[in-house]
């Protein structure tokens, strides 16, 4: 398309509007602007219309980030200034990507975020040191430690497999017609998905900071894990955990969580992930670790529904929470009572130590929870 | 795999706008909205793959049908999985056969990597005869990293290379178009090689013009009263929204009922389980479900 001399005049917006984009955030391959020029010549254009049916096409906006991108297109065509929006307000989750436009909110979340250790580190006087060497420890052995599951592809083997013709057929080849040994392929077992659903509300505020240095480390370790934070929304912060360095990550998630210490709609926010079909295909199959005290206020109809759902998709569902710390916890309120039959595990979730034990351990079987629980009661 | 009764018009002289594209499908049943026939007509003419994505059920394999039909093209499709390798997409040898031609060759010369040996799978049958197969790429967020990498270099190049034969390249461009649900987020570098389009549910009008090119004899009123009670019914949070492929059979079944002697609003009721598949979801819009179908024949 670009032949080293100089672009016609009316094709100067089109690679503006592809600047304008990469300002913002959005990842926009020159490739990609090379076909939506070429796009909106082959439309003719006739309209604006065209054009913008053009950069939705080959500039390809996320659907998350649809209403921004149609905000800007607004902006730079029909110069509507009004129009820009800074993000939608919506219940579902909403992905920020790296963009330098959430620098600044980043700094105004941090003030938040240093209040919350400060209040956490008031109150215990824990090993700092001890829980960072296991985190670390954690992250090593994640990968390794998670429920296994056998996978479609197959691996070489020595052992225990079913022959594999291909390489055996080269082998018979290359020996001149002579059957060597046959060789052998297994299918190979891969680890299964780790979903981490985190609770942010007010009655959890001493834990989550712990928490969410428990799933960065998740993220770093696990080949697939997802996180959400809910409070009275859900939030996925997977992307900003996958940074390697853990101050920054927190920073960053902290920043895209907007329910932090409010109320909890527990029920209402699972049943809203459930009904996104992408994260509920997450669960399928993964390990579900909600990390929640479950201190559902009001009716719980939802919040048992959605339990049974989630269980129902997941490999295995564990419910750890702070409350459990206390030796004389019982499973009591109406809400725990009612979603115990379908957790696989009901855990005590209130040291960064024993979450990460547990954890590691999911791939041992266990009795359910509700025959431990009842033992115990 | 049978060659397609209509001589091969040439892609660019069926796709000669965007309007004309959407003629075209509807013609083969299928109603693009203006949005869709313009990237389909984009992907046509750029040469591109079209990505489609959007919510299970809302016509996203169908679409690949309607073009491979109005391209008078047969339809390859490739069915992602987890675990789906080069095997299942490339090409494979069959081993047995070679191993016994081995045998029966005794001490003649053969050729094992003959083209009677090389069974060709989805990617290779279209590259084999670009112009009269349209390659289906569907479900791609089913399959894991390493087949989107695959599927990558095999998009930007058309070109198979297999170490016993050389390199196998497309003659022209093939179509392509990859399906995804969006369960996962895909490869950056995927996306943006290709026309990018995301099918929503269709609106109420649009959604009863579909019901009635694809049900059977469904009257005009019906079609729009379900499409009216679908839009509310997929307003709720269920675990499974219903596509449109069901509301067609709602649609369908309910008139069936009414033919045989059931009521109108209690028709739909009782049609109600092939709109809406679930236990859970059946009973939290049961009570729901009367006042729905009453204000959607209002």
């Amino acid at each position: 398309m670009m032949r080293g001399e100089s672009l016609p005049r009316a094709a100067a917006p089109m690679l503006g509007f592809g600047r304008l984009l990469r300002h913002y955030g959005f990842p926009v391959a020159p490739e990609q602007v090379s076909g939506f020029m070429q796009a909106v010549t082959l439309l003719g254009p006739r309209s604006i219309a065209d054009i913008r049916e053009a950069a939705l096409a080959t500039l390809a906006p996320t659907p998350d980030r649809r209403d921004e991108f149609e905000a800007h297109f607004q902006s730079y065509f029909y110069g509507n200034t009004s129009a820009v929006v800074e993000g939608d307000t919506d219940e579902e989750t909403r992905i920020k990507d790296d963009g330098g436009a959430n620098e600044d909110q980043i700094e105004a979340k941090q003030d938040e975020g240093g209040d919350l250790s400060s209040a956490v580190e008031q109150l215990s006087t824990r090993d700092f040191q001890r829980d960072d060497a296991k985190l670390t420890t954690f992250r090593r052995k994640l990968a390794s430690a998670l429920p296994a599951r056998r996978s479609f592809r197959t691996v070489r083997a020595h052992s225990r497999g079913k022959l594999d013709l291909r390489r055996s057929l080269r082998e018979i080849v290359s020996a001149d017609g002579d059957v060597p040994s046959p060789l052998l392929r297994r299918r190979q077992t891969v680890p299964r998905k780790l979903l981490l659903l985190i609770d942010v509300s007010g009655s959890m505020k001493l834990h989550t900071s712990d928490y969410l240095k428990l799933a960065h480390a998740a993220v770093q370790g696990a080949d697939r894990a997802e996180i959400f934070t809910f409070g009275t929304r859900l939030t996925r912060i997977t992307g900003a955990l996958r940074i390697r360095d853990c101050d920054q990550a927190l920073a960053r998630a902290a920043a895209q969580v907007d329910d932090w210490d409010g109320g909890t709609r527990m029920g209402p926010t699972l049943l809203a992930f459930l009904s996104v079909p992408r994260f509920s295909a997450f669960a399928r199959g993964a390990a579900v670790v909600i990390l929640s005290d479950a201190l559902e206020r009001g009716d719980h109809a939802e919040l048992e529904t959605a339990m049974r759902r989630l269980s129902a998709r997941a490999f295995r569902l564990s419910l750890a929470t702070p409350l459990a710390g206390d030796p004389r916890f019982r499973p009591a309120t109406a809400a725990l009572r009612a979603i115990l039959p379908v957790l696989d595990d009901l855990v005590d979730g209130s040291s960064i130590s024993g979450l990460t034990d547990f954890i590691l351990s999911l791939a041992r079987p266990a009795a359910a929870a509700a025959a431990i629980w009842k033992r115990v009661s | 795999m049978p060659k397609p009764n209509a001589p091969t018009a040439s892609a660019e002289t069926i796709a000669t706008s965007p309007e004309a594209v959407a003629e075209r499908l509807a013609a083969s049943r299928y109603l693009a909205d203006e949005s869709l026939a313009t990237a389909i007509f984009l992907a046509i003419r750029l040469g591109k793959p079209l990505l489609l994505e959007g919510a299970p059920g809302v016509g996203k394999t169908e679409a690949a049908k309607a073009i491979a039909e109005v391209l008078g093209r047969n339809l390859v499709r490739l069915q992602c999985y987890e675990g789906i390798d080069a095997a299942h997409a490339l090409y494979e040898w069959n081993y047995q056969r070679q191993l016994l031609a081995i045998r029966h060759a005794g001490e003649h010369e053969i050729d094992i990597y003959d083209d009677r040996f090389l069974i060709a799978r989805p990617l290779l049958q279209v590259l084999k005869a670009p112009e009269e197969r349209v390659l289906l790429v569907d479900e791609i967020d089913r399959s894991d990293h390493e087949f989107e990498a695959l599927l990558l270099e095999f998009l930007s190049d058309f070109q198979i290379s297999i170490p016993e034969r050389g390199t196998i390249r497309a003659t022209a461009q093939p179509i392509v178009i990859l399906t995804s649900n969006r369960t996962r987020e895909l490869a950056e570098a995927l996306r943006r090689r290709c026309v990018y389009h995301w099918i929503d549910y269709p609106d109420a009008g649009r959604e009863a013009e579909i019901i009635m090119l694809r049900a059977g004899d469904v009257a005009e009123a019906t079609a729009r009263a379900v499409a009216a009670a679908v839009q509310t019914i997929r307003a709720r949070p269920l675990a499974k929204p219903p596509g449109i492929a069901e509301a067609v059979e709602w649609a369908n079944a309910a008139t069936i009922l009414e033919k045989g002697g059931s009521p109108w609003p209690e028709a739909f009721r009782r049609a109600i389980g092939v709109l809406i598949k679930d236990e859970e979801d059946l009973s939290y819009i049961a009570p729901e479900l009367g006042r729905i179908v009453e204000e959607a024949l209002a």
